[in-house]
């Protein structure tokens, strides 16, 4: 396990829990006493920091190298019924963004998300969940197939940033995300949009254009990274925890705002803690809100998506 | 003075914000270092005369060289900022706007009106970028959006002509779904078959690249202007490498197939005019 520097009261008392654990094996002697009083400290611990978790504490949540991805996701809530479908059918296949057809019990859904990896190969080789034009596109043919069986969508979005590089900017990466965001707003099948990690700027709105947007407890959505925000505004890296603050990027603000739609709870102590439980929730949301979407026509469904979106913003007329 | 009085009444724009060409000065231009006299360069509609290099020139005077006998009505002019998150960074962005707005005369980074081009109706948004570097925020989005509800309505052709360094930071997710709520917009112009000319122009990046701008029926755009997502400062970091010449410029985006065609200034108007009548003949 990797634990986060807030995250180190968390660790001791499992190191401690570990350490009466061995003892005991050794020596034979009745623990489970010590033990209870050590489970109900860590749950207290695990309390006590979840609850109080700053801005920038869960951005750094967002980024855990435990935290499942995509892929985790819709293995885990399609019980592997799921088949991986490629390519933009123009320039290739981008490893950033996946997507393609699965089951969840018998309801058929299209699975679309940006896909990081969990080790430094992995990592390369999804690009750190970059995607490039050819992905946006990827992610659009999925969309479009989906609606022409009529299949209910599904995007996991989960990114850095859309990439910034040279061969990205050749082949149009601010077209290939703007013409997502117009083509999401009419499509006639339920679209249901899961931030699950990282919602950085346009890179993750370029699949977020949904009937339903909702945000786990501890990912952020953003028009830029408090990093970098940090660095244009304060001209310096430092401030990163003020810059995460400022930008009201958690589930809650975002909520608060009417800039998503809902919020779906973590397990105590983080996606990452407790997976299994995570998949379960996410899997729970995603059927609750199909049924719900399924019983508006499809005309009802594209013209309140296209309310939702131009109600945002706010200004002063005088 | 609102400006339908001014129209009405005759007399022609001068604002603190648009170009202004004192008698007797010169102009030397950044590209090729030619001087000409102001007036020449605006008689130019500031364009080099020597090397075509365009100058950065405000929503005013595009309104000026598009509309006929520089009349026409603009529409939504006193929408401002709402600070929606209270936003400080090393200075309040409240503070920040109305420093801004005393500074360049204008509410926003983006003006709207109506009017007509060669007798054909035509409805303009366009940014200018003197109002924190024409960074899109809420204002933006709404001006669009109204812009695209009154094309709807009156069936008026739309240009939108970008001039924007992105997203604006201070308002944060609210200028991220501008992105949204302007692309979204589009998609019911284009379903009433009403026509979207975008002219893109120096410079264009980020989220405006990434919505509106690369969204027309038409995008089009002036010589030389840089267009991009990334701004070459990030692409550069991101290869490590140094950027091959002309990269971003407008005729690289054109060559790469994301623009329809490039126009010059000086004949802007007419290209317009012409690509507007051929739609409705
Ligand atoms: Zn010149």
């Amino acid at each position: 396990m990797t634990f986060l520097d807030f995250e180190k009261p968390i660790s001791e008392i499992l190191d401690q829990i570990e350490k009466v654990k061995q003892v005991a094996e050794k020596g034979k002697v009745d623990v489970s006493k010590t033990i209870i009083d050590l489970e109900n400290k860590l749950k207290e611990k695990r309390t006590e920091i979840y609850e109080n978790l700053t801005a920038w504490q869960r951005v750094q949540l967002s980024r855990h190298p435990e935290r499942p991805y995509t892929l985790d996701y819709i293995k885990a809530i399609t019980n592997n019924n799921f088949i991986e479908l490629h390519g933009d059918r123009s320039v290739k296949d981008d490893k950033a963004m996946v997507g393609g057809f699965g089951e969840i019990d018998d309801q058929t859904v299209m699975f679309i998300g940006q896909q990081k990896g969990n080790n430094t190969k992995m990592r390369q080789f999804r690009n750190f969940g970059m995607p490039n034009p050819e992905g946006y596109r990827k992610a659009l043919r999925l969309m479009r197939l989906a609606e022409k069986f009529n299949k209910p969508i599904v995007t996991f979005i989960d990114t850095p940033g859309a990439y910034p590089g040279l061969e990205a900017e050749e082949r149009g990466q601010g077209e290939a995300i703007a013409r997502n965001l117009l083509e999401m707003s009419q499509l006639t099948v339920p679209v249901i949009c899961i931030i699950i990690g990282e919602g950085a700027s346009g890179g993750a709105l370029g699949i977020g254009v949904g009937d339903k947007v909702l945000m786990l407890e501890n990912t952020w959505y953003s028009v830029i990274s408090p990093e970098s925000c940090s660095s244009i505004l304060w001209r310096s890296w430092d401030f990163k925890e003020k810059a995460a603050e400022a930008l009201k990027l958690t589930a809650n603000d975002m909520l608060k705002n009417s800039l998503i739609d809902g919020i779906i709870k973590e397990p105590l102590g983080g996606a990452h803690t407790f997976p299994d439980e995570m998949y379960k929730t996410v899997k729970e949301e995603v059927l609750k809100n199909i049924k719900s979407l399924s019983k508006q026509s499809a005309e009802k469904r594209i013209e309140n998506r296209i309310e939702k979106f131009c109600a945002m913003g706010v200004i002063v007329e005088s | 003075m609102s400006w339908f009085k001014r129209i009405k009444e005759g007399i022609t724009t001068s604002t603190n914000e648009k170009k202004e060409t004192p008698e007797g000065l010169w102009y030397k231009c950044p590209s090729c270092k030619h001087i000409s006299t102001t007036q020449d360069h605006a008689a130019n509609l500031f364009v080099c005369t020597s090397c075509g290099y365009h100058e950065k020139i405000a929503s005013l005077d595009y309104f000026e060289i598009i509309f006929d006998n520089n009349e026409y009505t603009e529409i939504n002019e006193n929408i401002t900022s709402g600070d929606p998150l209270v936003f400080v960074d090393t200075k309040k962005y409240s503070d920040r706007l109305v420093d801004t707005q005393k500074k360049s005369g204008l509410k926003d980074a983006i003006r709207t009106a109506h009017g007509t081009i060669d007798g054909q109706k035509l409805m303009i948004a366009c940014m200018d970028f003197g109002f924190i570097g024409g960074s899109m925020g809420s204002v933006v989005g709404e001006k669009i959006s109204r812009a695209i509800d009154y094309s709807i309505e009156t069936r008026t052709p739309l240009l939108i002509i970008s001039k924007s360094g992105g997203a604006r930071m201070m308002e944060a997710s609210y200028s991220l779904m501008q992105m949204a709520k302007t692309s979204v917009k589009l998609a019911l112009l284009s379903k009433a078959k009403i026509p979207y000319i975008s002219l893109l122009t120096d410079p264009t990046t980020g989220g405006v690249t990434a919505s509106f701008a690369m969204l027309g029926d038409f995008n089009i755009s002036e010589p030389e202007s840089l267009i991009a997502f990334a701004g070459p400062r990030v692409v550069k970091e991101t290869i490590g490498k140094d950027l091959p010449k002309g990269f971003q410029t407008a005729e690289f985006v054109l060559e790469h197939g994301f623009l329809d065609f490039i126009v010059a200034r000086t004949e802007l108007k007419s290209k317009l005019s012409s690509l507007l009548k051929m739609l409705a003949n």
